[in-house]
């Protein structure tokens, strides 16, 4: 029992990540029906620039951490404005055609410029140190985690429903026709999603960066991410959350009672035969475009 | 482009007398190829022959029938792992087991289709892409096959005939790809070929035409991963050696760029975008020993960036490849030479 408690709590925890992840994929899917799969390389480049602003600059953290977000946003903004504002004919095989080759391209800058080695990223807070609760252990990162992506789920549901550029969003994702004859400037909505989606995905980037970072760190976490997404139907904040954790969850379950080698697997198996019975998810509503 | 005016010019394989003779020169040149060239270039035609039988498979499945898939190094890893295994395990004789093989991962090509009936768009992509990791990461901790150590291939023999140098493997690979390709064009242009572009264009008027999605998407799959199935059984042959590490996501992820790149719905375009990028991730692997742009790039990277990470400029090369294909020719190289063509054809005006 206290083993099976132990495994919720390491699950919750590795879910957070997927969580963050699993949230900046929504907020452009909902937008734009774009996925995204240079999601984790937006984050490894912003990654990449808090490093090298903390050691090769020697600026204290408190300015390197901001200033990296605020990196990632304008990324974010300007990948939107100079690569997919460009597609001619939008399909969906198109868009994930240009995300990959945009991730190819991200992925291939860093690690020319700071080569495949594993980097030790200067973070206030050890990753080793831990809090006990009881009898259970859990990391301090991965406490802070779990607060990050609950403040970011609450934040962006506040801002979803109550300012006006989220509003201008979800317009834009239900009609954007109607949304432009009332108005709201339908680029500009897009290019703010792919920088507020960015400064989401960066978030996860800069939490996971202190135990793990080298250029290929964000590919399983952005794909558990994305396959959190699709289990909570892709255009729910709240499903991509509850997808992020149950997939968390389910890893180390299996990890723990069945097998540690085909952990890292399970989410994705999970994921297939999920969508066999649930084509659209769990949280949306499933239906079929018309001819 | 041209007009058809019966149904047996639509399905005739040589439209003009022009076709004829650059299809006699180039069978002709396929096969004086290994007799004039050195091994390295004869290796490099085996490795981008069975990059054009995977991706003609690919888009049959992508290109005409319009699903898109991120799991082919899934099929691909499934005929290379079953033709070693059958043939080291059950002492099949080569062409037996690549076939045994091949059809293991069209039964796979079928269950997965079965999910794609009611998936589509991001859904259908994921669903292909867990799929392609799980066969990967499920065969690379079996110790049956070899484990993360990987599987040495057996001695090729085909009756008498020992296959040795890669000279000898290239003359059983190239005809059986130019047979892979003519078959693929003649599927396209019967029956099934043709349910398959209406599903793409319009599933639900494709439906209420009589085309039963059932059959003919899980067929898709089944084709398409046959033929990855086949390259990756080949595959195994030209490396000599297969472990679990060379059938990754990146590899599935070229596949549908080669796709894309070369022109969706076409062979002739697949096997344009399948020679162009497989040529090229054999030249971009030793990057600094190109003339002229070798040695700038080694200042730059000396300078800027850091030189132990040069080979990664071959991902931001084929990304923006893909970035600008897609950008501006959606069609890809084949839309290329369509407009060429039509330039030509009425030149003065």
């Amino acid at each position: 029992m206290l083993d099976f408690l132990q495994m919720l709590i390491n699950g919750i925890a590795a879910g957070s990540t997927y969580a963050l992840f699993g949230m900046a994929m929504v907020i452009i899917y909902k937008t734009s029906e774009v996925p995204n799969f240079a999601q984790g390389e937006m984050a490894l480049i912003a990654t990449y620039v808090a490093y090298l602003m903390l050691e090769q600059y020697g600026l204290p953290a408190w300015i390197a951490y901001p200033l990296a977000l605020v990196f990632a946003a304008l990324l974010g903004a300007v990948l939107e404005f100079a690569v997919l504002r460009r597609a001619k004919a939008p399909s969906v095989l198109g868009m994930i055609i240009v995300t990959i080759g945009m991730e190819m391209i991200l992925m291939g800058l860093v690690s020319w410029k700071f080569g495949a080695e594993q980097k030790a990223m200067p973070f206030p807070i050890s990753p080793y140190d831990s809090l006990v609760i009881g009898d259970f252990f859990i990391s301090t990162l991965e406490v802070i985690t779990l607060a990050v992506a609950l403040t970011v789920m609450g934040v962006l549901f506040a801002f979803f429903r109550f300012t006006r550029l989220g509003l201008a969003m979800k317009a834009t994702q239900q009609n954007p026709i109607a949304a432009r004859i009332m108005g709201i400037r339908t680029r500009r909505v897009h290019m703010a999603t792919w920088g507020l989606s960015a400064l989401v995905g960066a978030s996860a980037g800069l939490l996971m960066a202190p135990v793990l970072m080298q250029p290929y760190m964000m590919w399983d976490p952005m794909l558990k991410g994305f396959a959190a997404a699709v289990l909570g139907g892709m255009t729910s904040l709240p499903g991509a959350v509850f997808g992020a954790y149950l997939l968390g969850i389910i890893e180390n379950l299996f990890g723990g009672y069945v097998s540690i080698e085909f952990k890292s697997v399970v989410a994705f198996a999970v994921i297939v035969l999920m969508l066999c019975f649930k084509p659209s998810g769990l949280f949306a509503r499933h239906y079929v475009r018309k001819v | 482009m041209d007009m058809k005016r019966d149904y047996f010019e639509d399905v005739q394989l040589c439209t003009s007398g022009t076709v004829v003779f650059w299809l006699a020169v180039l069978l002709a040149g396929l096969a004086v190829f290994p007799f004039l060239a050195r091994n390295y270039y004869v290796y490099m035609a085996n490795y981008l022959a069975i990059n054009v039988i995977v991706v003609i498979g690919l888009n049959i499945l992508v290109g005409y029938t319009g699903q898109v898939s991120l799991g082919h190094a899934g099929f691909f890893a499934i005929g290379a792992y079953g033709t070693v295994v059958l043939m080291t395990r059950a002492h099949l004789p080569f062409p037996a087991a690549l076939l045994l093989a091949a059809l293991i991962a069209a039964a796979f090509g079928f269950l997965l289709g079965l999910p794609s009936l009611r998936l589509e768009g991001p859904y259908l992509a994921i669903a292909t892409l867990g799929f392609g990791i799980t066969i990967t990461q499920v065969i690379g901790r079996l110790e049956f096959f070899g484990g993360r150590q990987g599987l040495h291939t057996p001695p090729l023999t085909i009756g008498p005939w020992r296959l040795e140098s890669d000279r000898d493997f290239y003359c059983l690979l190239a005809p059986l790809t130019v047979f892979l390709c003519l078959a693929a064009r003649n599927l396209i242009k019967t029956r099934v070929g043709r349910a398959f572009i209406a599903i793409r264009d319009a599933e639900i008027a494709a439906k209420t035409i009589g085309v039963n999605l059932l059959v003919y998407k899980t067929l898709a799959f089944a084709v398409s991963a046959f033929y990855a199935g086949i390259g990756g059984g080949l595959y195994a042959f030209v490396l000599r050696f297969i472990e679990p590490e060379i059938f990754t996501l990146l590899m599935s992820i070229m596949f549908l760029a080669m796709v894309v790149v070369g022109g969706l719905g076409s062979i002739l375009g697949s096997i344009a975008g399948a020679c162009l990028l497989a040529w090229m991730d054999l030249q971009l692997r030793n990057i600094l020993s190109i003339p002229l742009l070798g040695p700038w790039l080694e200042q730059l990277s000396r300078n800027w960036f850091s030189i132990t990470g040069v080979s990664n400029i071959q991902f931001i090369v084929f990304g923006l490849i893909m970035i600008l294909i897609m950008l501006f020719e959606p069609l890809g190289i084949f839309g290329v030479w369509l407009r060429a063509k039509k330039y030509w054809k009425t030149w003065p005006f």
